[in-house]
């Protein structure tokens, strides 16, 4: 085998690698978004997050705006501290919302932002004040059968 | 008198065996040495003692006045580059060229430009008068055009000692008396020094200075071609004129005949 | 009875001090693979050589594979997600289960057994034909010019099949759910970009790939190096390669899986 040609083929090689490199990066991977420092840290607290995990997506009107950097419990107010990193080209009033929520019925869970009406936005290590936190299926169920009890309770009343 | 081997009360051995015992050797600068006795006996090990790739239990063993024992990886490879080896099939690098081949210690350990690295490597393949095969892969040479082809890359960088291992094996009589006197006209052009394992006594017998015989590990006779050819001693009698039976019994040692094939085979 | 089950203890031992001692001789013959490192440095020529033979030529098995292997994640995924109506997230299967997983691991495996196999079998050829003692006699280390780019040029090669290999599978699996199964193409990639992270899907594939190139091309190299060197010997050497590196590419994938997963959580 000729020099060149080896070295052409090997050169190919590592063009054909470094392409399918950058298009799993951009294309697939999405890099611009985590990349690194393009993004500031907000805190919120919530009495339940469910199954959040860290890297979480965070998203605001359903478009991905952030991940979720940490999630550790807070042994001051006995609930879940989360921090999370948003992309610093999304602003957000400081009264915004965070809630946790599921994407669709048995989908990951993940934070989602309400807008606020303030003028000042929010900055790297801001708190969230106003919280939602996760639906607990067993509360809900729980929920479910008292009220339906009361109610059911009441038509008997209301029937005798 | 100076020795460019030198090898004194050398013990050598595998795991419990030993396979050379006491060898006391020396082969004088500018000679041709063989080394000679049945395959299997510890000459290869010898040869591989004196190109440092095995190291000695106990004795000495000294290259160009060098201690081998005492050295260590650096040194051994700096003392090899003086060395050249002829292996039993040339053991070409079969992806390289012929011309590849030759120049290979060329490009390995010097810094000569290219143009000079050709013409001394067609030299050297001229030497051995195989020029025209430059660009051929070892694959496609014959065994006797094969070993020279190794023996002109072992001679590339002019060592001082040249070791050959069984070259005489299993090449046609013509390609056996060429590979024969290439040894020694290469040995003398070079001034080197050469050590010759073989078991042809009678191609050897042709070109070589002296003659060492080992036998289960042990020199047992030495001499020049006149004398080994005039020697009396048994083992060296039977070796020399290849006959079947003698010292070194024809049969395996194993059970009799008779208790093998009981009483009648025995009887008969 | 007694003597059974001493024998059958005795085995299992053996076998236990075997591997670990086999494992322990790479891991050295390792240290001396990077301690004579230098010259495929300095003339990298060498070590190109050998990327085209241990990557360029497993090429084609890496891409087909690759292709094939992202069209069934599709298939399977389709059949699997369309119960559950969310037949979009496809993509995400697809890519995460490739670059975590399947990219490294199958890459590696092939690469083991196409071109590990071939690296033993030259170098333990080499050694057979006494060319690695002919070399040392030239006073050149046959671990500076043989085994060292051998090495060199598995471990860059590894990655760079890998990376094909997913994007290849990617392209597999967009193939067939989009194509022909008529996925929404704008929600297959979206999807897949909510869910792919750079850092943690993407680099650390690299990483797996990269710790599999230095196992895979340690133990071919190892391999071939201590073949015996005979017809049998340098037969049941390429043997060992691949199975040795079937065994390790599993074992360290378990073991870094499990790290990087502890690193999220």
């Amino acid at each position: 085998m000729n020099r060149a040609t080896l070295n052409l083929w090997v050169g190919f090689f590592v063009l054909l690698g470094f392409v399918a490199f950058l298009m799993l990066a951009f294309k697939v991977g999405n890099l611009n978004l985590d990349g690194s420092g393009g993004t500031y840290e907000v805190v919120a607290h919530f009495d339940n997050i469910g199954q959040l995990k860290e890297r979480a997506p965070v998203r605001s009107a359903g478009v991905l705006v952030g991940r979720v950097h940490s999630v550790r419990f807070d042994t001051l107010h006995y609930n879940a501290e989360v921090r999370m990193a948003i992309d610093t080209q999304y602003h957000f009033p400081v009264d915004s919302s965070a809630s946790v929520l599921t994407s669709g019925i048995l989908g990951e869970q993940y934070v989602g932002l309400d807008a606020g009406g303030d003028d000042k936005m929010l900055k790297n290590g801001d708190e969230l004040k106003l919280t939602q936190g996760a639906m607990v299926l067993e509360r809900l169920i729980g929920q479910f059968l008292f009220n339906k009890a009361q109610d059911g309770g009441a038509d008997k009343t209301s029937n005798r | 008198m100076i020795h460019q081997v030198e090898i004194r009360d050398l013990n050598f051995g595998y795991g419990d065996q030993l396979v050379l015992k006491g060898i006391n050797l020396t082969v004088p600068k500018g000679s041709l040495v063989a080394i000679m006795g049945l395959s299997g006996c510890g000459k290869t090990t010898l040869l591989r003692l004196m190109g440092g790739q095995l190291l000695a239990r106990q004795g000495s063993v000294r290259v160009a006045g060098q201690e081998l024992n005492h050295m260590n990886e650096a040194q051994l490879y700096a003392m090899r580059r003086q060395v050249g080896m002829l292996f039993q099939f040339g053991a070409l690098f079969t992806d390289l060229s012929v011309f590849d081949n030759v120049a290979f210690q060329m490009r390995e350990h010097t810094r000569l430009p290219e143009s000079m690295i050709r013409d001394l490597t067609l030299m050297k393949l001229n030497a051995v008068g195989l020029r025209g095969v430059q660009s051929l892969m070892p694959a496609e040479l014959s065994g006797g055009m094969a070993r020279r082809v190794a023996m002109a890359r072992a001679t590339a960088l002019d060592p001082a000692l040249i070791l050959y291992d069984e070259p005489f094996t299993g090449l046609d009589p013509i390609s056996l008396g060429a590979i024969g006197r290439l040894i020694r006209q290469l040995n003398d052009a070079l001034g080197a020094t050469s050590v010759l394992v073989t078991h042809d006594v009678q191609e050897s017998m042709k070109i070589v200075d002296y003659i060492y015989f080992v036998s289960d590990g042990v020199i047992v006779a030495q001499g020049t071609p006149e004398e080994i050819h005039a020697s009396t001693l048994p083992f060296v009698h039977q070796f020399v004129w290849g006959e079947a039976d003698g010292p070194l019994p024809f049969h395996y040692p194993g059970p009799t005949l008779k208790m093998d094939f009981g009483d009648e085979w025995g009887q008969a | 009875m007694k003597g059974t089950w001493g024998h059958g203890l005795r085995t299992v031992g053996d076998t236990t001090l075997r591997i670990v001692e086999r494992i322990g001789a790479v891991v050295l013959f390792l240290g001396q693979i990077l301690r004579h490192s230098g010259t495929s440095f300095r003339r990298f020529g060498l070590v190109i050589r050998e990327i085209y033979f241990a990557g360029v030529q497993s090429l084609i098995i890496i891409l087909v594979s690759g292709l094939f292997v992202g069209m069934v994640l599709g298939l399977q995924g389709f059949e699997t997600l369309q119960s559950y109506g969310s037949s979009e997230s496809v993509g995400v299967l697809v890519a995460l289960s490739l670059m975590r997983e399947l990219g490294p691991v199958v890459s590696a495996l092939l690469f083991a057994s196409r071109a590990g196999s071939a690296i033993t079998a030259e170098i333990g050829l080499m050694k057979a034909t006494e060319q690695l003692s002919a070399m040392e006699m030239m006073a050149v280390n046959p671990l500076a010019r043989v085994v060292s780019p051998r090495f060199w040029g598995g471990v860059f090669s590894l990655p760079v099949l890998a990376t094909l290999f997913v994007a290849m599978g990617i392209m597999g699996g967009f193939l067939v759910t989009v194509i022909m199964l008529k996925v929404d193409s704008g929600a297959f990639w979206s999807q897949m970009q909510a869910a792919v992270d750079f850092h943690h899907d993407i680099v650390n594939g690299m990483i797996k790939s990269i710790v599999f190139g230095v196992a895979v091309s340690a133990i071919a190299t190892f391999e071939g190096y201590e073949a015996p060197p005979t017809a049998e010997g340098v037969s049941g050497a390429t043997t060992r390669t691949v199975v040795s590196s079937s065994l390790a590419i599993l074992a360290l994938d378990l073991l870094l899986t499990a790290f990087m997963m502890k690193g999220w959580n």
